[in-house]
């Protein structure tokens, strides 16, 4: 870990405006993914700009019905929140389904959508890795790949996004309000939030520098059945190998997104007409295109099977 | 002993003379001319004050340290163990603010204020705490590394079920949380014992959580 | 002590304080976090400076040059050790790869330089300043793609298996030629990491030539050896002290580079330091399990009885390395007058292969019980009887040679009513739950108990406090415990007298923690102590040794009473004794026997795997404490679920290591992944193992628990999975449709 100055801004923009003066600086909220990464210099930040005292952390209902989620609200507290658990049941469960109670009592809603991919080759900083060292090369593509994506990667990166989250608020629409450091605020919806690799797999979302998350929105409810069916070799603390988001109406009709298969939380609007016909038919559209590797291509299958399950467990 | 050259092997002669052994002869002296300068390279030094098992704790600190070191190496309470430093294993858990953390992955400067309980918080060996003393009791530890965060998490969990928090297994989001073997077992999940002693680490919470307060 | 004939009465059958399920007495220790590790002690020496250790970032070839200088001259550093300093060490006890120095790199993640500073914080920083310039090699990674260039060779895991490059009995050939009903498979079963919670760790501090260490091993005095000789100092010059030990499982058996490396860079720093592997540096520099290839062979008639019995094992290693020897129990589990088994070794560069928690049996069982179930499948028996009918008393390859004491069949008989397993169905598939497939497995268990010598000194004071010391460690094992337990059987005192100090290389040298033969021996040594202990209080108290009674604090013979504090009364008493074998486990085969009970649901529509129930009968001799005893057993089945779905260290096969190191990418069982455990123990003795009359049991509970969970998975679905781990892609394919 490279050493680093610290400091405590009074406001979101105060804290844009820090992190935009100084290249090398970087945003700490939880930091459970942050640090974990500056003690094997994969991050190498100089100055860290603690956002935790700047509030951000309540979550209010919004004018058109929805909620508004702090950037700072932990992810115990979004799970544990009573309007989520009733409307918004497949947010709370995915933040459930993810890490462990440890991690969920420190992490925060804006920096599990910032957390970085799980690629092993991106975690070992002695082997080729194009979104930690741009231009070195992806040892993963002819690599260890079982846990990697399927879809939407490119030559240059098979990183998947790892969190839970995020493909919850995929599936419902939610919109990520950010400030920059000139106090401007900017709302981008969760579809363009994350990126694909393409040819620069070194950013991961659609920030700008400095652009700070000061919120996520929710729009209002869609009522229906809510579930998050994550999918693991062991039964907790592990990282998905797919799991489906869906919110399924009593008619058949519904959304669904996809974790643990792409560079970023995985939805294919266009395929959801097909949500009455069963799984099958959704994801083949869904997948359309696919590329996997040797070791993933059973992510395939088992993103049909789990989204199956939960059309079931919808019914039921 | 290949690639040992020609430059090395004198220089270890001159070094060690005739009975000394290579390695140890052969081992550098210590680092010399470090820059007094300061730059970027420079540790940063901060000052914090944390309330540590009650009692409050003033420590100027290099803004690296985590939580984690700064207790088991400036203030030698080592109770909470380092068993990964990446939040992978839980052997850290340390209860801030009367939530549950892993101490490796959080900065000590991060917690100025804070009211921080460990291990050596909850109870002494002549001073169990309920959860050290059903450990005890039904053998729930075995290489006793892992013990203190499993503890700390224990009673952490007790609580979490008590406010109400859900967790992955809990089936009705919006009924009232029960204390079952499910539901230990999920929330424990964040711990990792590789002795093995699962079964009965629920055992010794089952009969915490049955206790009358 | 001489241990030559069977032990008769003595007094570790009274069983007041031996043989009860007692708490530890670690335990408040452990539970407030009090007992200190070996990086945590502060307290031994002052001035500890820190120590960051680098490994390699290829896997094979050598170092051109390394450049320090940036890393000299970062803020606090006050060393630099560097392989490059040095020739290459001499290897340790065991050790396969050279654990420091010299410019060839044998194994990624081998330790190539440590780096000292004031804190960890500059240690680590400094660390990442270090530029190292590699000339790659190829190296052979893949165990498969050169398993065909293995070479036959014989091995010891030195933990109680073993066997000549191919060992013979009768014809096997011709047998299984003839037989009437035959079977044939190969399984396979992936490296695997020892993963124990504490990372190696060591602090080093040199007073003048001598050396002290304070680390975490299993082994004391082969660690004191080792030292001694890839350092090239005396042993005398050295004291090693582990205290406590945050689990080995085998992965601190030998010494590793944080011992090495903390002494070089103590000397290097002229001042104390501590050394920790980080985690992500464990799986690769260390040892871990190596993968296997096994074929089986299987002929009987068709009444289920074997004829013809084939095992043979195919691994890698490098070149000073062994095979992992996982035909040893083939030898001996199941008759039939045919036998053959075989290891092969093939040359890989990956990092070394070495002892893992029941190395050989762990995943010989794997395998061997796989096929067990898949024949009974074939004859059409049920597997539990199948098992039983092959059930032998003697070694069938040396049919002169009798088990001490073995009761398979009571394990697998108690253990099948105890699971109710005649209500399973044996056409897999059938069973169904909500959304889960539920199928029962089952399996035997079979570890070999090994005799040791171990020594102990005890001393009784004039408070009447019984003091014992032993190098003897405790890696979660009980051993502090049942060691206070024997003394205090011995010497007719409560366990509040009895004071037990381990792993200090300044005691007698003990048999340590491996093979599961510390608590027996260990034990067996206190014992050995303590009767010349005991014959020193007669003779002070001026009794006749022959019929003196230890009891209640007390000593007492025909009608005359002293406590046994006024032994002491002039000066503490001190008694020092080793226990050593004769020829009884040559003439007698000693082994240990568990029947092993899983009931698995497999997602219908994920093929996710959850264990839902588990048992283990175990019949080992004498337990010594059940309860301290039933934790290794479920700590070692625990273990075996991991091993069965989960574990398995991810070669990439180009670049040759461990891709997956560290403990989010190796996953162990969690708690959400094991139920409610069960453990029964036959209650038996051998008389033939030790005074102690007990045998082991730390390895016995993962001995065949993951051919149990893949039998399960079998009858649950159909699916028949021969490659461990056994994870949901390998089932997908041929799972049943979801309703």
């Amino acid at each position: 870990m490279k050493s680093f100055t610290y400091e405590r801004p009074n406001s979101p923009a105060d804290a844009a405006a820090a992190v935009s003066r100084n290249p090398n600086a970087k945003f700490i909220a939880g930091g459970t993914n942050l640090l974990d990464l500056m003690k094997l210099q994969i991050e190498t930040p100089t100055h860290l700009v603690d956002v935790n005292g700047l509030g951000l952390d309540t979550i209010e209902a919004t004018p058109e019905g929805g909620l508004r989620v702090g950037a700072l609200v932990r992810n115990t507290d979004l799970a544990s929140d009573a309007r989520v658990r009733k409307d918004y049941a497949v947010l709370s469960r995915a933040l459930l389904a993810g890490a462990s109670g440890q991690l969920r009592n420190k992490a925060t809603t804006a920096g599990n959508l910032l957390q970085r991919t799980r690629c092993p080759y991106f975690y070992d900083t002695a082997q080729a890795c194009n979104k930690r060292q741009p231009g070195s090369g992806c040892s993963a593509l002819d690599g260890v790949s079982r846990q990697l994506a399927v879809i939407g990667a490119s030559e240059a990166c098979i990183a998947t996004h790892p969190g839970d989250m995020a493909v919850a608020m995929r599936v419902l629409d939610a919109t990520v309000e950010t400030v920059d450091a000139k106090g401007a605020s900017r709302k981008i919806p969760i579809a363009d939030f994350h990126r694909l690799p393409g040819d620069r797999p070194e950013v991961d979302t659609s920030l700008a520098p400095g652009e700070l998350i000061t919120a996520v929105t929710l729009p209002k409810p869609l009522g229906g059945a809510h579930i998050y069916r994550k999918v693991r070799d062991r039964a907790s603390y592990a990282y998905a190998l797919v799991s489906v988001a869906a919110v399924v109406q009593p008619d058949g009709s519904g959304r669904a997104a996809f974790g643990g298969v792409a560079h970023k939380p995985w939805r294919v609007e266009a395929a959801e007409g097909e949500m009455a016909r069963g799984a099958k038919a959704v994801t083949a559209q869904v997948f359309a295109g696919a590329k996997p590797t040797h070791d993933n291509a059973y992510k395939l299958t088992l993103a049909e099977r789990t989204l199956g399950a939960a059309l079931n467990e919808a019914r039921a | 002993m290949p690639s040992f050259g020609e430059n090395e092997l004198s220089r270890r002669d001159v070094m060690a003379g005739a009975t000394a052994c290579a390695a140890l002869a052969a081992v550098p002296a210590r680092a010399e001319g470090r820059p007094e300068t300061a730059g970027p390279e420079q540790p940063v030094l901060a000052k914090v004050s944390l309330t540590v098992n009650g009692q409050r704790r003033e420590l100027e600190l290099d803004t690296r340290t985590s939580l984690l070191d700064a207790a088991r190496e400036h203030l030698h309470l080592t109770g909470s163990k380092k068993g990964c430093d990446h939040g992978q294993c839980g052997a850290c858990t340390m209860i801030v603010d009367g939530r549950r953390i892993n101490s490796c992955l959080t900065l000590a400067v991060m917690h100025q204020g804070s009211e921080i309980t460990t291990i050596e918080g909850l109870g002494q060996p002549d001073a169990l705490h309920p959860m050290q003393a059903a450990f005890i009791k039904h053998d729930g530890y075995q290489c006793g590394y892992c013990t203190p965060g499993q503890i700390c998490s224990g009673v952490a969990v007790l609580a979490e079920i008590k406010a109400g928090i859900p967790s992955h297994v809990t089936v009705d989001l919006n009924a009232p949380m029960q204390v079952t073997d499910a539901e230990i077992r999920e929330r424990m999940s964040g711990n990792i014992c590789r002795c093995g002693a699962y079964s009965n680490i629920v055992e010794a919470m089952t009969e915490v959580a049955g206790r009358p307060a | 002590m001489k241990f030559d004939t069977p032990a008769g009465q003595n007094p570790i059958d009274q069983l007041k304080v031996v043989g009860k399920a007692t708490d530890r007495i670690d335990g408040k220790f452990k539970t407030t976090g009090t007992a200190p590790y070996a990086y945590e002690r502060h307290d031994v020496v002052a001035n500890q400076a820190y120590g960051y250790v680098l490994g390699a970032g290829i896997a094979k070839g050598r170092i051109r040059a390394i450049d320090t200088a940036a890393a000299k001259a970062s803020p606090g550093v006050v060393a630099i050790v560097t392989t490059l300093d040095m020739p290459a060490l001499g290897l340790g006890r065991m050790n396969a790869a050279n654990l420091f120095g010299g410019a060839q790199i044998q194994h990624y993640h081998q330790a190539i330089a440590v780096v000292v500073a004031e804190t960890f914080e500059q240690a680590r920083a400094a660390a990442f300043l270090v530029k190292v310039d590699y000339a790659r090699e190829a190296g052979q990674f893949d165990l498969e793609a050169v398993a065909s260039s293995a070479k036959p060779v014989p091995g010891d895991s030195g933990e109680g298996s073993g066997g000549g490059s191919e060992d013979r009995a009768g014809d096997f050939e011709g047998a299984f030629a003839s037989a009437p009903v035959t079977f044939d498979e190969t399984y396979t079963t992936p490296d695997e990491s020892h993963a124990m919670m504490e990372p190696h760790a060591t602090i080093a501090a040199w007073e003048g030539d001598k050396l002290t260490l304070w680390t975490s091993n299993q082994m004391i005095a082969w660690t004191k050896g080792s030292i001694a000789k890839i350092l090239s100092i005396p042993e005398a010059s050295i004291r090693v002290d582990s205290p406590y030990i945050g689990g080995g499982f085998g992965g601190k058996l030998f010494v590793r580079s944080d011992a090495v490396v903390a002494a070089l860079a103590a000397k290097a720093a002229g001042r104390p330091v501590k050394v920790a592997l980080t985690r992500p540096l464990v799986a690769n520099n260390t040892t871990h399990r190596p993968a296997t290839i096994q074929r089986i062979r299987i002929g009987a008639t068709p009444d289920g009885t074997i004829t013809a019995i084939a095992h043979e094992s195919t691994s890698g290693n490098l070149p000073k390395g062994k095979p992992e020897t996982a035909v040893d129990q083939t030898k001996l589990l199941y008759a039939g007058a045919n036998r053959l088994t075989a290891m092969k070794l093939a040359h890989l560069d990956l990092p070394e292969g070495n002892s893992m928690r029941a190395p050989g049996e762990a995943p010989g069982l794997m395998a061997l019980e796989i096929a067990m179930d898949e024949m009974a499948e074939k004859l059409g028996m049920d597997p539990v009887a199948f098992r039983v009918r092959n059930d032998t008393q003697v070694d069938p390859g040396h049919p002169e040679r009798p088990f001490s004491h073995r009761n398979l069949v009571g394990c697998l008989k108690l253990g099948a009513e105890t699971f109710n397993w005649s209500a399973r169905n044996p056409k897999p598939g059938q069973v169904r739950d909500g959304r889960w497939l539920v199928g029962i497995g089952m399996a035997a268990g079979f570890r070999n108990n090994l005799l040791m010598k171990s020594g102990a000194r005890v001393r009784l004071g004039r408070d009447g406090i019984v003091t014992v010391e032993t190098d003897m460690t405790d890696i979660g094992t009980g051993s502090y415990t049942i060691i206070a337990q024997t003394a205090a059987e011995m010497m007719g005192v409560g366990l509040d007298k009895v004071v037990v100090r381990l792993g200090d290389s300044s005691f007698p040298v003990s048999a340590g923690s491996g093979g599961q033969f510390g608590a027996n021996n260990s034990t067996a040594g206190v014992y050995a102590a303590c009767v010349q202990l005991r014959e020193a209080v007669a003779q002070r108290l001026g009794f006749n040794s022959a019929d003196v009674a230890f009891a209640d604090g007390q000593v007492r013979s025909g009608n005359r009473t002293e406590t046994l504090a006024k032994a002491a009364s002039d000066g503490e008493l001190v008694a020092e004794d080793s226990i050593e074998y004769g020829d009884l486990a040559k003439k007698q085969q000693q082994s240990t026997f568990a029947g092993h009970f899983v009931e698995v649901g497999v997602d219908i529509d994920t093929a996710e795997i959850r264990v839902r129930r588990m048992l283990a009968v175990c019949a080992a001799g004498r337990i010594l404490n059940p309860k301290s005893a039933r934790s290794q057993v479920i700590g070692g089945m625990t273990m075996g679920v991991g091993g069965a779905l989960m574990e398995e260290l991810a070669v990439d096969t180009k670049r040759g290591f461990f891709v997956n190191h560290d403990l989010a990418g190796y996953e162990v069982p969690v708690h959400a992944d094991i139920p409610h455990q069960e453990v029964i123990f036959l209650d038996e003795v051998d008389p033939q193992s030790s005074p102690m009359k007990a045998k082991g049991v730390g390895e016995l509970g993962i001995c065949g628990v993951g051919a149990a969970v893949a039998n399960a998975v079998y009858n649950a679905t159909g699916v028949r999975v021969r490659s461990y781990p056994i994870t949901l892609d390998k089932l997908l394919g041929q799972m049943p449709d979801a309703a």
